[in-house]
């Protein structure tokens, strides 16, 4: 199912996604899930967040961002399911599951920002 | 001269002792292993939650405000109160492994693990003051 030749280029989605959700996702789920919800900090007006979304450079860094965190998710959850839990018949269903599941995830993620321009 | 072992259809059962499934659980380093592992449903648990902001931001000024309440509610909160402490778990561990994982070198010489685990952190304090900076109240 998972072609050997395949490991190498999916864990190199696997790191570069590790890094950039670990440089971007801490800020933003403090400032969005914590600071903002508790009155910490006054969130950005909605035309504020408008004007971020459609500049194409954000755009591009938030697409970026799913697309790497998504199969940064996908590889280590299936070798997870695999290699620790020992969960070996339903591979091929972990797999497709995993990295259909980034690839729906990138596509609704590319609609979004597109239709933001 | 030895005796030729019998033919039969099955082969000798395998050496192989069974695992449980929460092999885990009695070590504090291998739970560790699993937490850190953990901590990808949560990256994934952003990408939804972000996905979600996107749309309703586009959506509107109301979808914006129903969005921020949403994130008020007490269940969302915790949910991601734990999603931040599991953010910040993966940062550091993937930070801290990627000296081992990449190796840079300057002209010939090889440039410290430590040095790299150090650009790693300053790009990430960085990066997280640009983005209180851009998503400043308005």
């Amino acid at each position: 199912m998972i072609k050997r030749d395949a490991e190498p280029f999916l864990w190199v989605l696997f790191s570069a996604g590790g890094v950039m959700s670990g440089m971007l996702m801490p800020a933003l789920l403090f400032l969005f899930g914590v600071a903002y919800p508790l009155g910490w900090l006054m969130p950005p007006s909605r035309e504020h967040m408008r004007t971020l979304i459609a500049n194409p450079l954000v755009a591009v860094t938030l697409f970026g961002l799913v697309f790497l965190s998504l199969f940064h998710w996908a590889h280590r959850f299936r070798h997870t399911l695999y290699d620790g839990f020992q969960i070996k018949h339903l591979e091929e269903v972990i797999a497709t599951v995993c990295y259909g599941g980034a690839i729906i995830g990138s596509a609704a993620a590319a609609y979004l920002l597109w239709h933001a321009r | 001269m030895p005796d030729i072992p019998a033919y039969t259809d099955y082969h000798p059962r395998w050496l192989r002792r069974r695992v449980s499934t929460y092999w885990w659980l009695g070590n504090w380093s291998y739970f560790m292993f699993v937490m850190r592992e953990a901590s990808c449903l949560f990256v994934a648990w952003f990408v939804v939650y972000l996905l979600a902001l996107i749309r309703a931001v586009l959506q509107g000024e109301a979808a914006y405000e129903r969005f921020l309440a949403l994130s008020a509610r007490p269940w969302m909160l915790a949910l991601n109160l734990v999603s931040f402490l599991f953010m910040m778990f993966h940062a550091v561990t993937f930070f801290d492994a990627a000296p081992r994982a990449l190796v840079v070198h300057v002209g010939k010489t090889r440039v410290p693990g430590s040095l790299v685990g150090a650009g790693h952190y300053a790009a990430w304090l960085v990066v997280s003051a640009f983005l209180f900076w851009l998503l400043r109240g308005t």
